[in-house]
């Protein structure tokens, strides 16, 4: 009977699982709509208001966001856009232009998309422009109302706005700054960037024209607002279908908020980096190990998580070397020790291999040299060590000087979890001193 | 997933951490994945098989084989178009030529009827030569899930590690997983799981202990290690196939093949010598020395004042000009005076053999300078040819 009756549980346990799997997913990998703006309520009211000014008394407005990878920009602005669009009137009338940076490389590009998303092909048909500025404006012009007196607003959303600086002479940003300086479309010009310096990149030109209103999104939360945000994450919004199951894993998810370790992991975590995304990659990571079996995130869920977040990939490549490699490794190590981190070449780096071998080291055999250098050559292609200047002619191989991209103390914990060490090898990386 | 776990030996671990991340069909995945660890540690080879397993709707691209951003973008869509209609036979090609169209165009691929609704995967394999391709594709794949506002997850798989990817501004942190090396117990597994079907599985196992404990210690590539066991093994066999000891011979086995192994790390694994001279070679059990290698010394051939003129730019470049006098007194009928026109067309000739190189600058009064760039084996042998005891002549080896 109790089997029947887990068996039956279990079944539940999967459906429910798999929608918590799916409203979780979509929060923590896709930019779910439904997510609530943590901290930035003066910058959100501020931004908001800017774009009824133009949606709505025909203003033209521009304006930055700025802020690092991760601090919700492109959040912000689809939240604020969200909820621009539910006004009647903003509806019909307003036209909305999405560029990216990464996206249209050159002006010509983003011109096309722009023609694109105004839906004016068929107007621009194959006409021949002179400029960029006359066939902007041709394209404004264009967007004017029967009567000519209005034209319907235009919000332009340039996201890495930083790209668009480094294109030739600058041309969009003058056009479009420009168009909202003078009379002619309302337009509101938002550029989303994570350059603080952004104003440097601006042709001075440009920067005259910008109305100089920057947004600054400094995840400026502390440690207490972040647990709060955490268990937000986590926890099921109150449409799912059993109530339940819901209060049952909210409840897990507060002791989880309230049990010690979690909350060093999360102190760790926040020590390092602030911004929500990390935070996601943590719970995802977490939500990989709940199954139909293991219902419920325990702590010892989230500190395995943190520990696969918080490896060191370079120490992890180490680790799956041969002996030959670690052995050159440990001679470049010594090699830097003694002329201070001056570049060597592969001879200086055999010579240094072959004064541990002939010192009776049982376990390595002496190999030839051609042995030796492909080895050398692997840990090249590996990206671990990496030559000064590039391969030319003019020097052979063996004399041409690299440099070692591992530090110290990263060989030495590599050569502690390396399986299988000989110890001599062990024994040489600690001292080089030749009466060893 | 038992058939699986015969498909792909000493992985389970990394299978289910990529099964749970891909979750259901339709639910969401993390945009971008980046899968990184030594060669041949199975990430290809995992990540292909559990697609296909699992029949995702998934591309496979390799960007060296796609080196420029149109082949690549070209081929992902391409692909693409073949995954959704398959019954229509061979649609139209598509032409793509800036990661704007392609986003355009993913966008119109993916709305049909078999992909909606499914996370689709586009693996790039290799990824570490994206860095040199145009500077927006690695961010732009990186965030194609929100560029496209589709259900897609881009999976990178390279031997290089994430830190030496990012640009400099930023960009959207993948989910970086590590497909860790292979153990000595895992190598002895997967290596004795193709064993040919008329010795036994212990014969082989035994075999392959002995490969490994020549070549561990210097090579623990599974790619290079299957490809020595395979060229060896017949050698190994010899003894029980000419009847002169059983399968449990291990000893006698063991001194045949060992020096033999030894021989195969100084030459085939090197590439010296090609596979196909080194089977003749274990038919004919010539001596390797006399083979013709692939290498540099063996294939150059050089006219005979060639030689002497190279020489002599050896000695120049290698002892210290004081000690000239001393070498080269007495000799002066060794080298014949040639015609000077000659002399310079053989010099620029050894110049575009890449054996002396152009040192100082053009507008030198006392002519251009060179400098020998070969190595003393090199030398030696081209000394040899010639009867030239260079050894003599060297300040070094005095």
């Amino acid at each position: 009977m109790s089997s029947r009756k887990s068996k039956s549980n279990n079944v539940i346990h999967a459906e429910y699982l798999s929608q918590v799997q799916r409203i979780l997913r979509e929060r923590f990998c896709h930019q779910s709509p439904q997510s609530n703006l943590f901290g930035v309520q003066v910058q959100y009211k501020h931004l908001i208001e800017l774009l009824k000014r133009t949606a709505i008394y025909g203003e033209s407005n521009s304006v930055l966001i700025i802020g690092p990878r991760g601090s919700g920009k492109t959040m912000l602005i689809n939240h604020a856009l969200k909820e621009l669009m539910e006004v009647e009137e903003v509806s019909e009338n307003v036209l909305q232009v999405h560029l990216n940076g990464l996206l249209q490389i050159n002006d010509k590009i983003a011109l096309k998309e722009i023609t694109r998303q105004l839906n004016l092909e068929n107007v621009v048909g194959d006409k021949v422009f002179g400029s960029f500025a006359e066939n902007l404006s041709f394209l404004l012009e264009a967007l004017k109302k029967g009567d000519r007196s209005s034209s319907c607003p235009v919000i332009f959303i340039l996201d890495e706005f930083d790209l668009f600086t480094h294109h030739k002479n600058q041309t969009l940003l003058y056009n479009l700054f420009d168009i909202s300086q003078s009379a002619q479309t309302p337009l509101a010009v938002i550029g989303l960037t994570c350059r603080l310096d952004i104003l440097e990149l601006l042709e001075k030109r440009v920067k005259s024209r910008f109305s100089h209103r920057q947004i600054h999104l400094m995840n400026s939360f502390g440690f207490p607002q972040y647990l709060k945000i955490f268990k937000e994450q986590l926890s099921l919004p109150a449409e799912f279908p059993d109530k339940l199951f819901s209060e049952k894993w909210n409840e897990n998810v507060q002791c989880l908020m309230e049990d010690r370790s979690v909350r060093e992991v999360l102190q760790k975590h926040f020590n390092v980096s602030k911004n929500l995304r990390s935070l996601h990659m943590l719970l995802m990571l977490a939500l990989n190990r709940v199954t139909t079996s293991h219902p419920f995130m325990t702590a010892a869920d989230l500190m395995e998580a943190n520990q696969l977040c918080s490896m060191d990939s370079k120490a992890n490549i180490v680790h799956g070397l041969s002996v030959l490699e670690i052995c050159l490794i440990i001679a470049m190590k010594h090699l830097n020790d003694i002329y201070e981190e001056e570049p060597f070449n592969f001879q200086m780096v055999y010579n240094e291999f072959q004064k541990f071998v002939q010192r009776k080291a049982h376990s390595v055999y002496n190999f030839e040299k051609p042995v030796v250098m492909k080895a050398f050559e692997h840990l090249q292609q590996l990206e671990l060590i990496k030559p000064m200047e590039r391969t030319s002619v003019n020097t052979q191989r063996e004399y041409q000087l690299m440099k070692l991209l591992l530090d110290n103390t990263q060989i030495m914990n590599a050569l502690q979890k390396y399986p299988n060490c000989p110890t001599d090898v062990r024994q040489w990386a600690t001292s080089s001193l030749s009466w060893l | 997933m038992p058939h699986l776990e015969n498909m792909v030996l000493c992985r389970e671990p990394q299978v289910s951490t990529l099964q749970a991340l891909f979750g259901e069909r339709h639910h969401f995945s993390f945009p971008s994945i980046f899968i990184y660890g030594h060669t041949a540690s199975g990430k290809t080879y995992v990540t292909q098989t559990l697609l296909k397993t699992l029949e995702l709707p998934h591309v496979f691209v390799n960007c060296v084989e796609c080196f420029t951003s149109r082949l690549l973008l070209e081929q992902i869509l391409n692909k693409l178009n073949h995954l959704c209609s398959s019954e229509d036979g061979c649609s139209t090609q598509v032409t793509c030529e800036t990661f704007n169209d392609f986003v355009r165009l993913f966008k119109q691929v993916t709305k049909a009827e078999s992909l909606k609704d499914q996370t689709v995967y586009i693996v790039l394999d290799k990824a570490e030569y994206l860095r040199d391709m145009e500077a927006n594709l690695l961010p732009g794949f990186l965030r194609l899930q929100e560029l496209t506002d589709r259900n897609v997850t881009v999976l990178f798989l390279s031997e290089i590690v994430w830190e030496k990817f990012r640009p400099n501004t930023g960009c959207f942190e993948p989910f970086v997983l590590y497909f860790p090396d292979y153990s000595i117990g895992n190598l002895q597994k997967i290596l004795s799981h193709d064993h040919p079907p008329e010795y036994s599985a212990d014969f082989y196992a035994a075999y392959i202990n002995i490969l490994l404990g020549v070549f561990y210690t210097v090579c623990r590539d599974l790619k290079e290690l299957r490809y020595l066991a395979v060229l060896n093994f017949p050698k190994y066999c010899e003894p029980v196939v000419k009847g002169e000891a059983n399968e449990r011979d291990t000893r006698k086995l063991w001194r045949n093949i060992e020096p033999h192994l030894k021989r195969a790390m100084q030459t085939v694994y090197l590439r010296e010598i090609s596979s196909s001279q080194w089977e003749k070679l274990q038919k004919d059990d010539t001596d390797p020395a006399q083979l013709k290698g692939l290498s540099a010394y063996t294939h150059v051939e050089l006219p005979y004042y060639s030689k002497f003129i190279l020489i002599a730019a050896y000695l120049a470049s290698y002892n210290p000009a004081r000690t000239d006098k001393r070498f080269f007194l007495k000799h002066h009928g060794k080298i014949k005076k040639t015609n000077f026109l000659k002399k310079h067309e053989k010099i620029t000739s050894l110049v575009t053999l890449q054996l002396l190189t152009l040192v100082g600058h053009d507008d030198q009064l006392d002519g251009p300078k060179y400098k020998c760039t070969v190595s003393l084996e090199f030398i030696r042998a081209i000394a040899r040819t010639v009867n030239f005891d260079i050894i003599k002549y060297l300040y070094d080896f005095l």
